[in-house]
């Protein structure tokens, strides 16, 4: 038998010696096999160069955050909200590495919100993966940012009060130039986006359905589930009308701005709205993100928005060969004696 | 150039302290900034104190919007910005209140008297105008309306009156250059470059600069002028710099001699922010700069700069280490080599933005959770600031670890010229990454310790030597996460004891002794020149006095203790309510006494003085100013 460790077309060459401690039926699972299982692609792909000592996940605090752990690549399990920035600073340094994020809904949209924005807002060259599972896991059940409204938790017997994030309006109002979403139960779909956002220039925002088992079991049933499957998700195709139920008897249309949801049969079929990745303007990509308002509504999928803009680390990049080109290279001694100078003899 | 002429005539004086005070419009730290330079040229030794308000225009004419600059040039050695001003060069009535009380008695004032119209006088609360009535009467007053005299210099020029007006502290500063000697020709070197973009600024300002000099020369107001010869220095090349851009010239010279990238982490934040902005134009030395969305991140970025292989800096004010401090207990548990820079400034929360004080040591030392020590060393006068950002990068990356290093306001805007040192002269402080596994079957062990125990640097990119870094505790020497009670108490140990090892590995403290010496004097940071200025006064009034100043604060020097024991009275003055005696006489059982100032100022070195006095006489056992 060949030792798996040491092909780089085998999940076992991108799974670290460490054991995995997530809780058992956890949607974490999935996801990091959905990564191991694309890296192998990757290798195994003549068109794409990938290796485990370019490759970072950084992570920042909850159950989510383990995932670097898991990884046989470089890694950071860093502080709570951060990893964004973190990742930033190593893509600034080092952009010649590729580089993941991965965060929670806690992690990426409460305590580090901020960096989150600023992140996809400077198109700094990485990939986010924002695990929505729309609860507090590793501190036990605490309501998240992204926990809908009514929410009975520890820390809010009596239901929650504040108003939840939509994760991809939070994105494309930030400037990502990658927005997608997946869920954990289907790996191939997993793996075709992780793979979209490895191909893209900037930063890429991918939120992630994952379930939570022991905290928020079955929060997004009414969608993913296979049963469901055929009606509640809406897959988006580049170029292609927008369709979706058992028949593809359903569509989409935009009104005044709003995406609404159709019986093909009741419209022209010339207003069916054909899904565009990459127009500039993001107010589609917006609306289809709203389309999806509660847990029980049809949900798109897939790559909501992919546009080009001028990446961060190449700008950095540019400036440093601009001011070698306009200055000279460094020299110590011309920096010490750059300001007037007097001889004392 | 007239100037030259003049000299001949000129009467000899040792020194001289010149404090220059306006709104905070009139261009009065430029002004001061403009003579610093000429006398640094002039090969005199100086020191000077800017002080300005937090606000970029306090409402025009009060109290609140003096900014002044106090520079003491000499033709020797000198370590203060002066106890008293000799002169006042004050542009408005609200600058005269102000600054009169600081003033030598019998010191000489120069007045803007187109500004003491009754709307100015009543702004600041003069009732009656202080040149009437008597307040003045101890002072030599010059009483010159330089607005108009500007305005009439520049009558040719097709610029605004309000434009024209502000040339006055170009004028100001002719004055004063003909006053003592300086020579205009660097400052018009300097005009014509800073605003090369608009012809008629540069005329302008060269056009008022000329008239001042010219006013003095012509009008019998002045009497004599006075010259301030160079003070006798050490052979070699000098430059006049300030803390920040020496601070900034040593992150620059430490990547050159680290061979490694630089990286700035930074977010702006008064008095720190001129490190980013110095740092951002050398971006041909490979230097990265990267301005975050907030404190937090520039540390952030830091990190994953350093985790990435680079030579890493984060630089604030001590707001901003607060909000740093998770950050860099993580790269005291991921062992990265990273320097935090603090320009201290007054406290606590917003405190005084501009003002100077040392109260950040406790936090440096202890502001962060848990059990993670680090290195912290301080600078102790502008020019030190070069010397003491490379230690620290030698430190954070020699031991891997984040090392503060505390500057202040003071030293951040203070100037002094410098020698500048031999670039060849300079340490090598490059260090090594980990290319190859180090374990004994071929695996990669990232917390196997060498023996001043530092982990390996291995970064991404480094084929074999994949690994997880993270903040949960690792277990001793293989870093997977590891909950084990022991191994806790064993890392926490392994932490600890490598750092405590730095004092191996830094300069003993060194007396600046005299013989029979009982009273030695304590400092750190930037109250260096006013603790040397009063021990040379102490000495010079027969009470020899010892001093000793601490620039690596942790570990502190291993003969430190032996020195503090060896006195009857250690005496320790500090820019804070008592930080580094507590830490004194906790380690050391010295009853050690302390003088206090804790008003956005330095001590002058009379406070020092007459604190000590105070003390060794047995009236206090210690002295709060």
């Amino acid at each position: 038998m060949t030792d798996v460790t040491l092909d780089p077309t085998k999940r076992g060459y991108w799974t670290s010696d460490q054991d995995v401690r997530w809780c058992p039926g956890c949607g974490d699972y999935g996801i990091l096999a959905a990564m191991q299982f694309l890296y192998a692609d990757l290798a195994a792909d003549p068109d794409t160069e990938v290796s485990k000592e370019n490759t970072v996940f950084v992570s920042g605090i909850g159950c989510a955050a383990r995932f670097p752990y898991y990884m046989n690549t470089y890694g950071m399990h860093t502080i709570h909200g951060r990893a964004p920035a973190i990742a930033s600073g190593l893509a600034a340094a080092r952009p010649d590495l590729d580089i993941w994020v991965v965060g929670g809904d806690g992690d990426m949209l409460s305590i580090g919100g901020n960096h989150l924005i600023h992140a996809l807002r400077r198109n700094v060259n990485m990939k986010i993966l924002l695990f929505n599972n729309q609860i507090y896991g590793l501190t036990k059940g605490q309501y998240s940012p992204t926990s809908e409204v009514g929410k009975v938790t520890k820390s809010t017997p009596m239901g929650s009060i504040d108003a939840p994030f939509n994760p991809l309006s939070v994105a494309i109002g930030a400037g990502a130039t990658f927005v997608a979403r997946t869920h954990d139960l289907d790996r191939k779909h997993m793996m075709a986006t992780f793979k979209r956002a490895h191909e893209h220039r900037g930063a890429s925002f991918i939120e992630i359905y994952q379930n939570c088992n022991v905290f928020n079991d079955g929060a997004f049933d009414a969608v993913t589930k296979r049963a469901a499957r055929d009606e509640m998700m809406i897959d988006l195709v580049h170029g292609e009308p927008i369709t979706f139920g058992a028949e593809s008897q359903r569509g989409i249309v935009v009104d005044n701005g709003t995406a609404e949801i159709v019986e093909i049969a009741d419209v022209d079929s010339s207003r069916l709205l054909v899904h565009d990745e990459g127009r500039d303007d993001p107010s589609l990509a917006f609306a289809l993100g709203q389309l999806a308002h509660d847990r029980q509504s049809p949900t798109p999928f897939g790559v909501f928005r992919q546009v080009e803009r001028p990446e961060y680390t190449d700008g950095v990049t540019n400036q440093l060969l601009a001011a070698n080109e306009q200055q000279g290279p460094g020299d110590l001694h011309a920096l010490l004696h750059s300001g007037a100078t007097w001889d004392v003899n | 150039m007239t100037d030259t002429a003049d000299r001949l005539d000129a009467q000899s004086i040792q020194g001289v302290v010149i404090r220059f005070a306006g709104d905070s419009g009139d261009g009065m730290q430029l002004t001061g900034d403009r003579f610093t330079s000429a006398s640094a040229l002039a090969g005199n030794d100086l020191v000077t104190l800017p002080e300005f308000p937090a606000e970029i225009r306090a409402p025009q004419g009060t109290l609140a919007g003096v900014s002044a600059f106090q520079v003491h040039i000499s033709d020797h050695d000198i370590h203060t910005p002066g106890d008293e001003p000799d002169v006042l060069v004050a542009m408005n009535p609200a600058a005269l209140m102000s600054q009169l009380g600081r003033l030598k008695s019998g010191g000489t004032i120069i007045l803007n008297t187109d500004a003491f119209d009754e709307r100015n006088l009543e702004k600041c609360g003069y009732e009656v105008d202080p040149r009437d009535n008597g307040t003045l009467d101890d002072y030599i007053v010059h009483e010159v309306p330089m607005t108009s005299l500007t305005l009439g210099a520049v009558e040719e020029l097709d610029v605004k009156k309000r434009d024209a007006e502000r040339s006055k502290n170009f004028f100001a500063l002719g004055l004063i250059s003909w006053m003592y000697t300086r020579p205009l020709e660097p400052t018009i070197e300097w005009v014509n470059e800073k605003f090369a973009k608009v012809q008629t600024v540069v005329d302008a300002n060269v056009m008022a600069l000329k008239a001042g000099h010219a006013f003095g020369e012509t009008t019998e107001m002045f009497g004599d002028q006075y010259e301030v010869a160079a003070a006798p220095n050490e052979p070699g090349t000098y430059t006049n710099i300030t803390g920040n851009v020496a601070t900034s010239w040593g992150m620059v010279a430490a990547g050159q001699l680290a061979k490694l990238p630089v990286f700035l982490g930074s977010y702006p934040i008064t008095p720190a922010s001129d490190i980013l902005h110095e740092l951002s134009r050398h971006k041909n030395f490979g230097v990265r700069t990267f301005q975050a969305e907030d404190e937090i991140a520039a540390a952030g970025a830091a990190l994953g700069a350093a985790f990435g292989g680079h030579l890493a800096y984060t630089t604030t004010s001590g707001p901003g280490v607060a909000l740093k401090g998770e950050t860099i207990g993580l790269a005291t548990s991921m062992e990265l080599p990273m320097v935090i820079i603090d320009v201290q400034r007054g406290g606590p929360s917003t405190g005084l933005p501009t003002k100077t004080e040392a109260s950040d040591l406790f936090l440096a030392l202890y502001g962060r959770h848990g059990e993670s020590p680090l290195p912290v060393v301080a600078a102790y006068s502008p020019s030190n600031c070069f010397d003491m950002a490379i230690e620290a990068s030698r430190l954070a990356l020699k031991y891997r670890t984040p090392v503060i290093y505390l500057t202040d306001g003071y030293l951040a805007n203070g100037a002094e010229p410098w020698k500048l040192p031999d670039v060849d002269s300079l340490p090598d402080i490059s260090v090594s990454f980990t290319t190859e596994p180090n374990g004994d079957n071929g695996e990669f062990l990232p917390y196997l310790r060498d023996e001043i125990g530092s982990r390996p640097w291995a970064i991404p990119g480094t084929a074999g030597l994949e690994h997880r870094v993270g903040g949960l505790e690792k277990a001793n020497v293989t870093g997977n996460v590891e909950y084990d009670p022991d191994n806790h108490g064993l890392m926490t140990d392994l932490r600890q004891a490598k750092i405590d090892g730095i004092a191996n590995d830094i300069p003993l403290a060194e007396v600046d002794a005299v013989d029979g010496a009982k009273i030695l004097l304590v400092g750190w940071g930037s109250t260096w020149g006013s603790i040397k200025a009063a021990t040379e006064r102490l000495r010079e009034a027969g009470t020899p006095t010892d001093r000793v100043h601490i620039t690596h604060l942790n570990p502190f020097p291993s003969n430190l203790g032996d020195i503090l024991r060896a006195y009857d009275h250690v005496i320790v003055p500090e820019l804070n309510k008592g930080q580094l005696i507590q830490i004194l006489r906790g380690k050391y059982l010295v009853d050690a006494k302390g003088v206090n100032k804790v008003k956005g100022l330095p001590f002058t070195g009379g406070e020092v003085v007459e604190a000590v006095e105070s003390i060794v006489a047995g009236t206090s056992q210690g002295v709060s100013l």
